[in-house]
């Protein structure tokens, strides 16, 4: 459907799907530059190294015709670097969301005092 | 080591790393479970293009075959591994930040 930006796809998906929360919530996430880059540089790695040795015994592959080709260091696909810091970010972004939504969906649920007290 | 074994292996590693480093306590919060069941709904439908589409191809020896959505069910293990160390990280370094303040509030 999308040929060599098949995987992009995907990811752009990601990142529509997950970065208007930012501004929707008003969350510090994507604002919060330090917290982020700490948070990837202390994550990503790991999964980017399970990532190299994975590719490097096969346990899985890509087809080629849907990715746009350029291949990085470790021989992983661009695709699967954007991957491994647009996943975290979706996944932070989430969080925050959840947690500056939830106490207010909980509210609609608690009788108010005020009732209660009548 | 097969893509099972390694995803068994990293999901205890990073319960340990909460366990004994983190100590963010997320995993007793509501919160947490609400933000992972929304961030499993998309994997299911990304990861299912990715895998029902064959960009990405996996080698069945190293994989029970167990399918959900297309793939593999190790993906949802290395999916926890990632956003759960992601979140964890994320609230510690929050933790951190927030005791910074309040003790800068003290002063």
């Amino acid at each position: 459907m999308f040929g060599e930006w098949s995987y992009m796809a995907m990811l752009g998906f990601v990142l529509i799907a997950s970065w208007w929360l930012e501004f929707a919530f008003k969350l510090r996430v994507l604002r919060n530059p330090k917290r982020l880059l700490t948070t990837l540089l202390l994550v990503s790695p790991w999964f980017i190294l399970w990532d190299a040795y994975a590719i490097s015994l096969g346990h899985w592959f890509f087809d080629r015709t849907q990715m746009l080709g350029i291949i990085g260091p470790m021989n992983i696909p661009l695709e699967e670097y954007l991957f491994f810091i647009l996943i975290p970010i979706a996944a932070m972004l989430t969080l925050e969301g959840v947690t500056k939504v939830w106490p207010i969906v909980k509210g609609w649920f608690r009788p108010s005092r005020e009732l209660v007290s009548k | 080591m097969t893509y099972t074994g390694l995803a068994l292996l990293t999901i205890v590693t990073v319960l340990l790393v909460e366990a004994m480093v983190l100590k963010t306590g997320l995993l007793k919060k509501i919160e947490f479970y609400l933000a992972y069941g929304i961030v499993v709904f998309f994997q299911l439908l990304t990861n299912g293009y990715l895998t029902g589409r064959e960009i990405v191809l996996y080698d069945s020896d190293v994989i029970l075959g167990l399918r959900v959505a297309f793939a593999p069910f190790e993906d949802l293990m290395f999916g926890f591994a990632l956003v759960f160390l992601t979140m964890a990280v994320w609230t510690k370094i929050g933790m951190v930040e927030n005791n910074r303040f309040e003790y800068s509030n003290k002063e």
